[in-house]
């Protein structure tokens, strides 16, 4: 999993003090550990098994996933944002990974 | 060809394993509950699960929850090989306690949510999901 690529859809605009709905998207397989490969051994799981968003450093959500969460894990939640600032999203890999993307957000 | 070395790391490795404590892994939805409710009554309602009622797919069943006072929100698939699915906690960046997500669903079967609230009393729900062709891999 070397290509990860996190995909995040704040919307256009906000007022300071909104709640905003957040999308976020990264491409990864979530292998189960539950199938087997063609010569009938089990294929080892490697899933996102964390996943946090952070405003300005304020916890937004922490999540722990588990292998029935789909391949390409998609969060959809919601956000406080008091003032102009920062998002950090971070996707922690099964296998010690950590994937991280920042958006920028600014409140009107 | 096991050398001396790897039958004995073989050995240590299985020891690892008989030393787990019985119940690391939730195996079956009453136990996943079990677990992180302590056995705690849960209230009916305060939940609310927007799932299709059938999912063609099972590999990716979208599926949101919503919950009015609750600081986490564990999702729990009641007939998935492992039931557990995910723990969401909100922070207090949260701006409101609801979540949408995609998960997996081996094959028909109640979808449950349980709501940790401010209080720390808990609140649950189900919904069933008839899922036609199943996400569980084979």
């Amino acid at each position: 999993m070397t290509d990860v690529r996190p995909r995040i859809r704040l919307p256009r605009s906000a007022s300071a003090g909104d709640s905003i709905v957040v999308k976020t998207l990264v491409n990864h397989d979530m292998e189960s550990g539950q199938r087997r490969n063609s010569a009938g051994e089990t294929i080892p799981r490697q899933i996102i098994n964390r996943f946090t968003c952070e405003f300005n450093g304020t916890m937004v959500i922490d999540v722990a996933l588990e292998p029935a969460i789909s391949a390409n894990p998609y969060m959809e939640f919601e956000a406080l944002v008091p003032e102009s600032g920062e998002f950090l999203f971070t996707w922690y890999d099964d296998n010690g990974e950590v994937y991280t993307a920042t958006e920028a957000f600014e409140v009107s | 060809m096991l050398t001396r070395r790897d039958t004995i790391a073989i050995g240590l490795g299985a020891s690892a394993v008989a030393l787990l404590p019985v119940g690391a892994y939730a195996t079956t939805t009453e136990e996943a509950i079990a677990a992180y409710t302590g056995g705690a009554e849960m209230a009916e309602g305060g939940v609310t699960i927007t799932a299709p009622e059938i999912a063609e797919n099972g590999n990716t069943v979208p599926i949101s929850v919503e919950a009015p006072g609750a600081t986490e929100i564990v999702l729990i698939a009641t007939g998935n090989p492992t039931p557990n699915v995910g723990r969401f906690t909100f922070g207090p960046g949260s701006g409101a306690p609801m979540i949408a997500t995609r998960i997996r669903l081996g094959r028909t079967q109640d979808v449950m949510a349980i709501a940790k609230m401010a209080d720390g009393s808990f609140a649950s729900t189900a919904v069933e999901v008839k899922v036609t062709i199943g996400g569980c891999g084979g």
